[in-house]
């Protein structure tokens, strides 16, 4: 029986210059470099990317979603956040 | 939490389902929601990883440079849709060593089609044609299912596959414009594969036990025997394209239904392969827990090197 | 004006033969090349073979899909080899014809290429050995006064290089991983360094290919070479061989027994199925 399981890594990639990097799934590998070296391998067969990051999935704090309702929901009534919660003549276009 | 609680989460649960909203990973979910998704899902990885072998069969003994190519791409892609799925998997909390686990002894199951030998070249034209194309019906209502992860890997998986059934039925129509030999290659091909392709989307609906609860979770969105009809209406014209013959005595267009009627499947045959007597049962596990026990050595060295380039490291540092 | 029938008999002849002459040269040129080209082709062909052999069956998914881009790699390269040897050729023959009709003692790669995935030391120390002459020979042909092979070569070097980080990293790992890998790694070095003096063999082909400006001269790439494998072997905490003895012959199509099988499965097809299309 192996002693040690490889991490599970979670892998973004860039599709072009210009745009973010996107989550695009997961992979396992025994360090950043490996994991860098599979996600090309995995992830990118179809000329997906120009650029990856790889983040040990052990790494990233998610938020929790039972706590969705204060974090989340306070920002719904902030309508003033927003350009049509201002009122402006017709006349001025653009803005 | 209290049954009551519990109820009123799951009927909020459902609710949201219901509205087509996405479960994600933490989300709390009802843990037989949990369960069946790690079975189907894994499932459906298992079937990919154990799909490569039929194929990879005939990488070496390709007929051409050209169609050597096309297939190793093929069975990596099978590698590929293997692991999205079970990375998707691995967010309801189970790790990819335990599925494997699973696998190996025989406690989760995989699609019986692939426990047929492929024989010929042809069987290649067919497994494309054939098998991809029930695939693809089973597969791209799931790029709508509830489970985020999941429905996610599926619209990478279906968007990869679209040259997998093309890839195989062109083999097949260069058999079939080929020599007298090659077409008759390419028929008994069409005759092995047909039943165990109509089987490979699931017993009748009578005998079918997940799919009410399935239906409701969009893990399913028509019945087995929909499905079937589905892909046979959508085959026959493809066989006559081809100018093969298949094989149902009883296959006939019904003006009235505007569908065709098929004769009766052998469901004893069926249900023998999926206990695990079919002509490849053995052979599959055996190639599958062979590659993993030969492996292990590997993926225990290369986690030890990592650790021991750790040590070097902090020893350094300090 | 007086016409020595003698005399244009001669200037003819002497023409004809001037012609006869050149086109001999033109085609033992074409020969060469078209054996030059072969001879790197059938690396590429018979190694991406070996790994396609293991697509389905490696350590991890990660590294299965790893290695089955590795085989595609090399029979794109191949593809494009053989393409071009079937220009020069301008018999017929297709580029399947040549990857899949010849008999064993015309396929002229080198042994190394052709030994078995007896496990997954031997395929990685196998790809090591082979990707850092490749590379070093790629960079070199991309030079090649040819303009084919000098494309080909540009190609294929992003691809080498990638092949050689791969499987130089693994060497590394199994190197120097457990006490049961590093065994397993060594006794595969150990194995396959016999074929490795092999490489920089020159055959005529070479040398005229070399006199052209088209060819590599890989008597000259040897120094580099076995340093650079050296460092890294010991990097992975690995003993650098220290047999003298080699074996050679591929080049000149005297095989280990192992090419046999490899050509009944890649020619199966060919040869049970002649002249038809797939």
């Amino acid at each position: 029986m192996s002693t040690k399981n490889w991490p599970l890594w979670e892998i973004f990639v860039r599709s072009k210059n210009g745009l973010e990097h996107r989550h695009c799934g997961s992979l396992h590998a025994t360090d950043a470099e490996m994991a860098l070296e599979n996600a090309r391998d995995v992830y990118t067969r179809r000329n997906e990317g120009v650029s990856i990051w790889v983040v040990e999935s052990k790494n990233i704090t998610a938020s929790n979603p039972e706590n969705n309702g204060e974090l989340f929901e306070p920002a719904q009534d902030k309508v003033y956040r927003h350009p049509t919660f201002y009122d402006l003549p017709d006349e001025v276009k653009h803005m | 939490m209290s049954d009551e609680q519990i109820k009123n989460l799951e009927e909020q649960f459902e609710a949201r389902i219901a509205r087509d909203e996405k479960i994600e990973p933490k989300d709390w979910m009802p843990e037989k929601y949990r369960q069946t998704h790690i079975r189907q899902m894994s499932q459906h990885a298992h079937s990919e990883i154990v799909g490569m072998l039929p194929e990879g069969n005939w990488i070496t003994r390709a007929p051409s440079l050209r169609r050597k190519v096309a297939l190793l791409a093929k069975v990596q892609d099978e590698a590929g849709h293997g692991l999205y799925l079970y990375s998707a998997t691995e967010t309801l909390g189970i790790s990819r060593d335990e599925m494997y686990e699973q696998l190996h002894t025989g406690k989760a199951k995989y699609s019986s089609i692939f426990n047929y030998p492929t024989i010929t070249w042809a069987d290649m034209g067919a497994i494309g044609w054939l098998v991809d194309g029930a695939a693809i019906i089973n597969q791209v209502p799931l790029c709508n299912t509830s489970y985020g992860p999941y429905a996610r890997a599926m619209i990478r998986v279906c968007k990869e596959e679209s040259f997998h059934q093309r890839q195989g039925f062109e083999i097949m129509l260069k058999l079939c414009n080929g020599t007298p030999e090659q077409k008759e290659m390419a028929q008994d091909a069409l005759n092995r594969w047909w039943w165990p392709s109509l089987m490979m989307l699931g017993p009748t609906d009578a005998e079918s036990i997940h799919t009410e609860q399935s239906m409701k979770w969009k893990l399913k969105r028509k019945s087995n025997d929909d499905l079937r009809q589905q892909f046979i209406d959508q085959t026959v014209p493809q066989a006559d394209i081809l100018g093969l013959t298949i094989p149902d005595q009883d296959l006939k267009w019904n003006e009235e239904r505007g569908s065709y009627d098929f004769g009766e499947i052998d469901w004893d045959e069926f249900w023998q392969v999926v206990k695990g007597h079919g002509p490849m049962n053995r052979e599959r596990m055996k190639a599958r827990v062979g590659a993993w026990e030969r492996g292990e050595w590997v993926r225990d060295a290369a986690m030890a090197y990592v650790e021991k380039k750790q040590e070097r490291k902090e020893k350094q540092a300090v | 004006m007086s016409i020595d029938r003698d005399e244009i008999e001669i200037s003819l002849k002497a023409r004809c033969e001037a012609i006869r002459k050149v086109s001999i040269e033109v085609n033992m040129k074409n020969e060469n090349l078209y054996n030059y080209i072969l001879g790197i082709a059938d690396n590429s062909l018979i190694l991406g073979q070996r790994m396609g052999e293991l697509c389905g069956h490696g350590p991890t998914l990660e590294t299965d899909i790893a290695c089955t881009n590795i085989s595609l790699d090399l029979f794109g390269q191949v593809r494009s080899y053989f393409q071009y040897a079937s220009k020069i050729a301008g018999d017929g023959r297709t580029e399947d014809d040549i990857a899949m009709l010849r008999k064993e003692r015309e396929y002229i790669n080198v042994l190394l290429v052709e030994q078995p995935n007896t496990d997954f030391a031997y395929t990685m120390a196998r790809q090591f050995l082979f990707d850092v002459y490749h590379l070093a020979f790629l960079v070199e042909l991309q030079k090649s006064a040819d303009l084919t092979l000098s494309a080909i070569a540009s190609k294929s070097i992003k691809e080498v290089s990638y092949h050689e980080r791969f499987s130089s990293d693994w060497v590394k790992r199994l190197g120097d991983g457990t006490e049961e890998s590093n065994t397993k790694m060594q006794e595969a070095i150990d194995a396959l360094w016999t074929y490795t003096d092999e490489l920089f063999h020159q055959t005529e082909a070479d040398k005229a290919m070399v006199a052209e400006g088209i060819g590599v001269d890989v008597t000259k790439l040897k120094d580099s070479y076995y340093r650079h494998v050296s460092e890294l072997l010991e990097e992975a905490t690995l003993q650098v061989p220290e047999s003298k003895y080699f074996q050679k012959g591929g080049k000149e199509g005297i095989h280990t027994e192992h090419l046999g099988y490899m050509l009944a499965e890649l020619q199966y097809m060919q040869r049970t199925y002649p002249n038809m299309e797939w």
